[in-house]
């Protein structure tokens, strides 16, 4: 390769350099207003008033009001209290979130940990119902929840958590890179319970893993509208989604645009404010999720 | 037998009444002209059930301290908090809430428990039925359901509501109700009546005064009623209208009611779906004033359909029931939200005092609220007592219309109000109930209800909007219609 | 150690009773009923009700008997909607999921590369990836306003084109909103799942193609892509197999009517849609769609197992050289 030529490619190579940057940065700043943009909106909305039409770049004065009806007997009257259902939100999700982690981790163990016939079959398995949408039996569930007298109540939304196939798969994936089978054998020859192992020196180990998995299980949860929309009737025992899609609903009577905005604010945060200050690790979390095979 | 003639008589008396306070018509009067959904029924000639015994199991201490009022919104519980307490003789005791409005606590000790679920999306219905369907066997009854016109034949002849006349309510205390309000909720098989309800929704033309005066150089109700007279009159008045940049009406199903309540023929016969011609000309007519221009595209309650209703919103009218003008045009027509002193309900204040009503092109109802008594209630007592109140209680009556401006369901509370020079400050002073009083004269309903109502029409108007923005023809809308409709009501066919 | 292994097999089993207790009762027992009644017509009359003083009532309201497939006839008749409703599911989830996975692609590439060295990464996949913690249905009312008359985006559409009708109204508009939705959902997810994949591929691979001249774009589709390929099908199986559920957004920006209708089809009707449409009236019909559900995803299954195999040969390729 002549010199010159590659003088010249290098520049070339530079200048060529500078505009792809260029182009990154505009297009992560556009990409940016674009994810943020809505929640400017959503924000200025939720401190505007009753009936709403066109833009408005400024937060109004209404915040206060939204505030105080959105916390009054009426607004609990026709939508449920939404204090409850932020409790009652925070109940499910949570309660999801620790059977899910806890009994995935036991399951991916006695996988992980124990030789046994059926091993490869369980395995196998869970692994193929991974695949299995929540929808396939949605109907079947519906109904026999209802035959069953469980409609209505958070059984049907918490207990299932304990056979989470997708939180399984991460925990022994986990297992594998950061849980030696010695350790065990340690403990065993301590004198050291099989169950008391699992509880007291393997639950610690998996704690980087637990806090990813109950982060994401709690936030599908807690964001989840078409099971708790099969399942809950009574306005007492609404989730948050269920509240507002309720507000969004609502007759002429009560349709109130600048609650419903400061109510679906109100839904959000909590889950933001989590991840803000935890985003690097949730990052980290759904790159390790990826490493499959 | 003898109840059930009874009822039939007083039915036909009310039909008949043509003064005020008229006596009951006697016991052997024949059946056959009472109420028009209240015709012949053979389900008399055995013995009839008492509706108000225990069907099922008891209920627990717990149901019996509870009156349990199931409801889509607050519209009966503002009125119920705020002039039952004063008419009526149980032992209520209220307090008062954030807003300052009186709340009942309990009635004769028994607390109140609300259960509030939204219409939309058949979701009221969905979970009252779970609740009426479980009713017999549960240990919590349900007291009190609310339903409307549009499905309320389901409920009133499924076996569901109390009969009123066995919680002792007369056809006396009936008298002075309207009998379409009453058909509404007539159990077609036995004529026995099953809910009752304080207003009659009688329907007008809602106009907005300023532009009556800018385009037709006047606003009197009177003279601008000649505009709308008929549907060739009032399409006329919107090409009018259009001239001036003003729009006629604002959204598709603005007209629906009038046509929909002028059918030929239910919707639903024999689990067949039909198009009545009145609906097709309903259709008609909206593609040639959306083609037009003569309306704004909006659909009924959205945002931009409100909009229109502010005193420059580029829209002459909307077709409005009573209720239409404290839920929605009040609100959404003035700058500043009225408040509880009312201090501020004023000209000036946005479009109040600025908006007229006249009776449009054809006598239609839109909605309305029944109360029904679910079967295998605890509380029969209160049940009746609320029924009786704030139904039958003429002077519970007229104060409704009064602070609620709804037109309520009794002709001599109605009639004494006109009488003494009731004027509505937000009509500008207008005395519209005398127009309203003409209008409820006319409806009928004989053979114009079926169960489905509701669907039927939600899903109609939502199919026929692609329609009329001229994304589909009216067969392909049609077939939309035919597959929704289908889906959700899987035992019905549609040719 | 076998011994060992053999005297603690029975805590393996115990182990796995919570699961699988669990898993039979709330989803293979359901599975099974699903499949059971989508053979059978099942219509409940929503136009009636029972209860009262007569049972009779309650017996006229549900009719169950055997139809064999009719139902699964049903959903593949041209003239149904319901076969709309699965051409519409795909459709929807392509107008959402080409967007994500270019763009995915794209700010992959950039954060890993080398010498583009992107500033404030951690910012950036922060925000970007944020719209996936909230929750659906919120965003999907936000759009819901922005777009709807008298919204802000409607405002700002309605200058630029003139035309007064809503995007909600047409077709495109619609869909794209859903899937432009579904996009701003995943595509941070994406990113950050392909950084990851691009990240484990072996940087003297890049070095060695720098030195012989090749230029970003070759690498991306020479070395890149090749290597991460594993990875993208598994994406794209588990991105189809969401989309096939897709139900939040759809539902609440359209108002569970999933329009507009062109030709008499709901164009952004989905099938879990159908399903909730369903599930108190047609119950048969219903069932008969989850098990389609059911089927897609379990061939969508099946076929990343057979790419996995693939990928595991990669990884362990990849991760010999690392170490190496």
């Amino acid at each position: 390769m002549p010199m010159s030529t590659d003088v010249v490619g290098h520049s070339n190579d530079r200048t060529r350099l500078l505009v792809r940057r260029i182009i990154a940065y505009v297009v992560l700043i556009l990409l940016v207003l674009i994810s943020l943009f809505p929640f400017y909106l959503l924000i200025v909305n939720a401190t505007r008033g009753k009936v709403q039409s066109g833009i408005e770049w400024i937060p109004s004065n209404l915040l206060g009001k939204n505030f105080s009806s959105l916390f009054s007997a009426k607004t609990s009257t026709a939508y449920g209290s939404v204090f409850g259902a932020l409790k009652n939100s925070l109940i499910i999700s949570g309660l999801s979130a620790i059977l899910s982690i806890y009994f995935s981790a036991l399951t991916a163990y006695a996988i992980h940990v124990y030789d046994f016939k059926l091993k490869k079959f369980a395995f196998t398995f869970i692994l193929i119902v991974m695949m299995v949408p929540t929808q396939a039996s949605a109907i079947g569930f519906y109904r026999l929840m209802k035959d069953w007298g469980l409609n209505n109540s958070y059984i049907p939304l918490i207990v299932p958590a304990i056979a989470a196939p997708a939180v399984f798969y991460f925990m022994k994936q986990y297992m594998d890179s950061a849980l030696p089978l010695e350790i065990v054998e340690a403990a065993r020859i301590d004198g050291c319970g099989e169950f008391r192992t699992f509880n007291s020196i393997v639950i610690p180990i998996l704690k980087p893993a637990f806090a990813v998995q109950a982060i994401f299980t709690f936030v599908t949860n807690w964001n989840n509208y078409f099971m708790p929309r099969l399942i809950i009737e009574d306005k007492s025992k609404y989730t948050v989604p269920l509240v507002l899609s309720a507000m969004r609903n609502a007759g002429p009577l009560e349709s109130d645009a600048g609650l419903f905005n400061l109510y679906i604010v109100i839904a959000i945060l909590p889950v933001v404010i989590v991840y803000l200050c935890l985003s690097k690790f949730i990052i980290r979390g759904v790159a390790l999720g990826s490493v499959k095979g | 037998m003898t109840q059930l003639k009874r009822i039939l008589a007083g039915a036909l008396s009310v039909c008949m009444a043509a003064s005020v306070m008229t006596a009951c018509g006697n016991d052997d009067s024949s059946s056959a002209s009472g109420g028009s959904n209240s015709t012949g029924s053979n389900g008399g000639t055995e013995s009839r059930t008492n509706t108000a015994e225990l069907h099922g199991v008891e209920s627990s201490e717990e149901s019996k301290n509870t009156l349990t009022i199931y409801c889509w919104n607050t519209e009966f519980k503002s009125r119920l908090d705020k002039y039952y307490p004063a008419h009526t003789d149980m032992t209520v005791t209220t307090s008062t809430d954030a807003d300052g409005n009186q709340v009942i606590d309990a009635i004769n000790g028994v607390k109140i428990n609300w259960v509030q679920n939204e219409n939309e999306g058949n979701v009221y219905q969905t979970k009252l039925d779970e609740a009426l369907k479980a009713q017999k066997e549960s240990t919590e009854k349900v007291d009190i359901f609310l339903i409307e016109a549009d499905y309320a034949l389901k409920y009133i002849n499924g076996d569901v509501a109390l009969s009123v006349q066995d919680i002792g309510i007369t056809e006396d205390d009936l008298s002075q109700q309207y009998q379409y309000v009453k058909d509404v909720a007539t159990d077609t098989k036995t004529g026995e009546l099953k809910g009752v309800s304080w207003q009659a929704t009688p329907g007008l033309f809602l106009y907005n005064a300023e532009y009556a005066k800018e385009v037709l150089g006047t606003d009197d109700p009177a003279e601008v009623q000649e505009y709308v007279k008929d549907w060739d009159a009032f399409t006329e008045t919107a090409q009018l209208m259009a001239d001036n940049g003003i729009k006629m009406l604002s959204g598709y199903d603005d007209a629906y009611r009038l046509y929909s309540n002028n059918v030929a023929a239910p919707w639903v016969t024999d689990d067949k779906i039909t198009v009545d011609p009145q609906i097709k000309a309903w259709v008609d007519q909206t593609k040639e004033y959306t083609d037009k221009g003569y309306n704004n595209k909006t659909s009924l309650w959205d945002d931009a359909w409100a909009a229109g209703q502010k005193i420059d919103g580029k829209v002459f009218g909307y077709f409005f029931s009573t209720w239409g003008i404290p839920f929605t045009l009040l609100p959404n027509t003035v700058d500043e939200e009225i408040k509880a002193d009312n201090s501020n309900a004023v000209e000036g204040n946005g479009g109040y005092g600025k908006w007229r009503a006249c009776e449009g092109p054809q006598a239609y109802f839109w909605g309305g609220t029944w109360i029904c008594g679910a079967i295998d209630s605890d509380n029969t007592d209160i049940v009746a007592d609320i029924m009786k109140v704030m139904t039958c209680n003429k002077e519970c009556m007229k104060e409704i219309t009064e602070g609620e401006q709804d037109y309520t369901n009794n002709k001599a509370a109605i009639q004494e109000l006109i009488d003494g020079g009731y004027k509505n400050d937000f009509l500008g002073g207008q005395n519209h109930l005398a127009l309203l009083t003409e209008a409820a004269d006319k409806i009928d309903l004989s053979n114009k209800l079926s169960a489905y109502d509701q669907g039927c029409n939600e899903k109609f108007q939502a199919a026929m909007k692609s329609y009329f923005d001229g994304s589909s023809t009216y067969e392909e809308a049609l077939e939309a219609f035919k597959k929704e409709i289908t889906a959700l009501y899987s035992n019905l066919s549609m040719d | 150690m076998k011994k060992k292994s053999i005297s603690y097999a029975k805590w393996g089993y115990i182990f796995l009773i919570p699961f699988f207790v669990v898993y039979i009762v709330f989803s293979l027992y359901p599975l099974i009923q699903t499949f059971y009644n989508s053979f059978h017509e099942y219509i409940i009359d929503r136009g009636s009700i029972g209860g009262g003083w007569t049972t009779e009532a309650v017996a006229a309201e549900e009719q169950i008997k055997f139809i064999g497939i009719d139902n699964y006839k049903e959903i593949f008749s041209a003239d149904g909607t319901l076969v709309h409703s699965f051409i519409n599911t795909i459709v929807i989830w392509l107008v959402g999921f080409i967007p994500q996975i270019a763009v995915s692609l794209l700010l992959a590439t950039w954060f890993t590369d080398l010498r583009l060295k992107i500033k404030a990464q951690g910012f950036f996949k922060t925000v970007i990836y944020l719209p996936n913690v909230i929750m659906a249905s919120a965003i999907a009312f936000m759009f819901y306003t922005l777009f709807n008359q008298g919204g802000a985006m409607y405002d700002l559409v309605c200058r630029i084109t003139g035309n007064e009708d809503t995007l909600l109204n047409s077709v495109w508009g619609t869909r794209g909103i859903i899937g432009f939705i579904n996009f701003l959902l995943w595509y941070g997810n994406t990113t950050i799942l392909l950084m990851a994949a691009i990240m484990g591929v072996d940087t003297s691979l890049y070095e060695s193609a720098q030195i012989d001249g090749a230029n970003p774009t070759q690498t991306f589709w020479k070395i890149t892509i090749p290597l991460i390929k594993p990875l993208l099908s598994y994406v794209l199986v588990t991105s189809m197999i969401g989309g096939l559920q897709m139900y939040d957004v759809p539902a609440l920006l359209t108002n569970d009517e999933g329009n507009p209708i062109v030709n008499g089809v709901r164009t952004a009707r989905t099938l879990v849609m159908e399903i909730q449409t369903r599930k108190d009236s047609n119950v048969g019909l219903a069932s008969a769609i989850c098990v389609v559900i059911f089927i897609v995803s379990a061939v969508l299954g099946f076929a990343i197992n057979f790419l996995g195999s693939d990928k595991r040969d990669g990884k362990k390729k990849k991760k010999k050289a690392k170490r190496g």
